[in-house]
């Protein structure tokens, strides 16, 4: 019953005072997302497509990184197509919209 | 005037006010789109600001939403808008600014309400939560290990809050007036299953009492909060989380009709004039917006939820880029987390004279509860059963009988019972 992170499961990236902020990486074309979590049913689809970037946590509860880097790009588009109930936005911020 | 060298402007950078601008241009929208936000960022997400961002594993910054269509906006951030001329056709925003407007989306949200005695308010270590500052701000007094939590307030931010100081292994207490966490919402029935959640969690709980003051050391910085029956308890950090009040104060004097529930509108969303005249220039979207909804006819009601910012801010692009539109119709839902347990609802539960567990068992933790009100079916919420919950949404839509016929797979005995909400019934209960 406990929502504390399972110390087993992958955990989502935590922000280190290293880390770009996500408007640098928005210039080097990093990455926003956003999960509709009206429609997520929790079929999980995205966890296996992109495990270090969303994770269930207990039945039905979808953690997501909302500002993930480039470079995963890939990942992060398997898990949009992947989902069965189309939750997932993705924004490439390479696309510098304003 | 051709749609080019027309004017629209979007007060509001925030959920409501950039899906409709996305819906502008995705309705073919050509000419000249400002958006204009109280705040100096890019409009972002708040449902992480209570949970992820307090215990650091989602930075502020990283919640700014998606811009899912290329809006070319003139964007204005960190300049709030004071004062509405409908007859100049005019928004001036706090530098003097005035910018002209053919039509204009108002989705200015909701602030939270603040604590009532305001010198106590100011003390430090007193917090509210709703902007991205506010969450940053609450995020590094919780960094520092505070000795007491004290959340004033057992909605959902209440919760959420409380729920992310025991992630971070802080010791919290939740005082929230009513019977129980979650009343006005779900009633005290559900109400009671979220609140042994939390009790489990390690949250003290204190329902059914009040705060009545805020203490300080003598320096301004808060240590304890007085009770209503005059016992005290430390804090040495207090999270006021009594709920929100639209932001219309800007609207003094425009001759809209609006008070700190809302901006008043009609069936199309169109604003409405102190005599309820529409003014068809203006729309508005989101916690702001007070309309008539057709599946729960009587009082207009403002709605603070994801998913409708994001559906009636769509609409609203579409009507102000000239589309016919039908009338706002969408059922109302929201999804939250509660001690693991992911809470899915759909309609809406004020004024229910009915409830039964319809799936499941809460016994077992998992299990949906359809909400009746005089032989309908009015809301339904789901505990980690999310997948039955469309079905539901149907027979809310279909105005269906309540309570649903018994013989279902998985179905309960369908026995009706008292969903138990406070008196009076919590006016931001929607």
């Amino acid at each position: 019953m406990s929502d504390r992170p399972d110390p087993s499961a992958p955990r989502l990236a935590a922000p280190s005072p290293d880390a770009p902020s996500p408007d640098a990486r928005r210039s080097a074309g990093g990455l926003r997302v956003s999960v509709d979590l009206n429609l997520c049913q929790a079929y999980a689809q995205c966890c296996y497509a992109a495990p270090d970037h969303f994770v269930l946590r207990g039945r039905e509860a979808l953690h997501y990184d909302p500002a993930p880097s480039a470079s995963v790009r890939g990942d992060i588009e398997r898990a949009r197509i992947a989902c069965p109930v189309q939750a997932i936005r993705v924004e490439d911020a390479g696309a510098a919209r304003r | 005037m051709s749609d080019a060298e027309t004017r629209i402007v979007v007060v509001g950078a925030s959920l409501a006010g950039l899906r409709g601008a996305e819906s502008l241009r995705r309705s073919g929208f050509t000419g000249h789109l400002t958006i204009v936000g109280a705040e100096p960022h890019r409009p972002y997400d708040r449902p992480p600001l209570s949970k992820g961002v307090l215990t650091g594993e989602v930075g502020a910054d990283a919640t700014a939403l998606p811009n899912l269509v290329d809006l070319d906006a003139d964007w204005r951030f960190g300049t709030p808008a004071t004062r509405l001329d409908r007859a100049r056709r005019t928004v001036t925003v706090e530098t003097g600014e005035a910018l002209p407007y053919d039509r204009l989306l108002i989705a200015t949200g909701a602030s939270a309400r603040t604590w009532p005695d305001a010198a106590q308010g100011r003390f430090a270590g007193v917090h509210t939560l709703r902007g991205r500052d506010d969450a940053d701000a609450l995020r590094r007094d919780l960094a520092a290990g505070p000795k007491h939590v004290l959340v004033i307030g057992g909605g959902f931010i209440g919760c959420d809050v409380a729920a992310s100081c025991r992630t971070l292994d802080l010791p919290v207490t939740l005082v929230e007036t009513g019977p129980t966490l979650l009343a006005g919402v779900l009633g005290a029935h559900l109400g009671a299953v979220v609140e042994a959640l939390h009790a489990h969690r390690g949250v003290t709980i204190r329902s059914g009492t009040k705060v009545v003051a805020l203490e300080d050391d003598g320096t301004g910085r808060v240590v304890r909060a007085r009770l209503a029956d005059g016992t005290a308890i430390p804090a040495d950090v207090v999270v006021v989380a009594l709920g929100a009040v639209r932001n219309t104060g800007w609207l003094s004097g425009s001759g809209l009709s609006f008070d700190a529930g809302g901006l008043d509108c009609d069936a199309d969303g169109d604003a409405l004039d102190e005599d309820g005249r529409p003014d068809p220039r203006i729309v508005a979207a989101g916690d702001v917006a007070r309309f008539p909804h057709p599946l729960y006819p009587g009082k207009p009601i403002a709605l603070e939820h994801w998913g409708h910012a994001v559906a009636q801010g769509v609409r609203a692009g579409r009507r102000l880029a000239g589309l016919p539109e039908a009338p706002y119709a969408e059922v109302p839902a929201f999804w939250s987390s509660q001690g693991g347990i992911t809470i899915k609802s759909v309609g809406l539960t004020a004024g229910a004279d009915g409830l039964v567990i319809a799936r499941g068992d809460p016994k077992e933790g998992r299990f949906l509860a359809v909400y009746g009100r005089e032989g309908r079916c009015i809301a339904a919420v789901a505990f980690d059963c999310a997948r039955w919950l469309p079905a539901y949404a149907e027979r809310i839509a279909a105005r269906a009988p309540f309570p649903p016929e018994p013989g279902g797979v998985d179905a309960g005995p369908m026995r009706v019972l008292p969903p138990a909400f406070p008196e009076p019934a919590d006016e931001d209960a929607a």
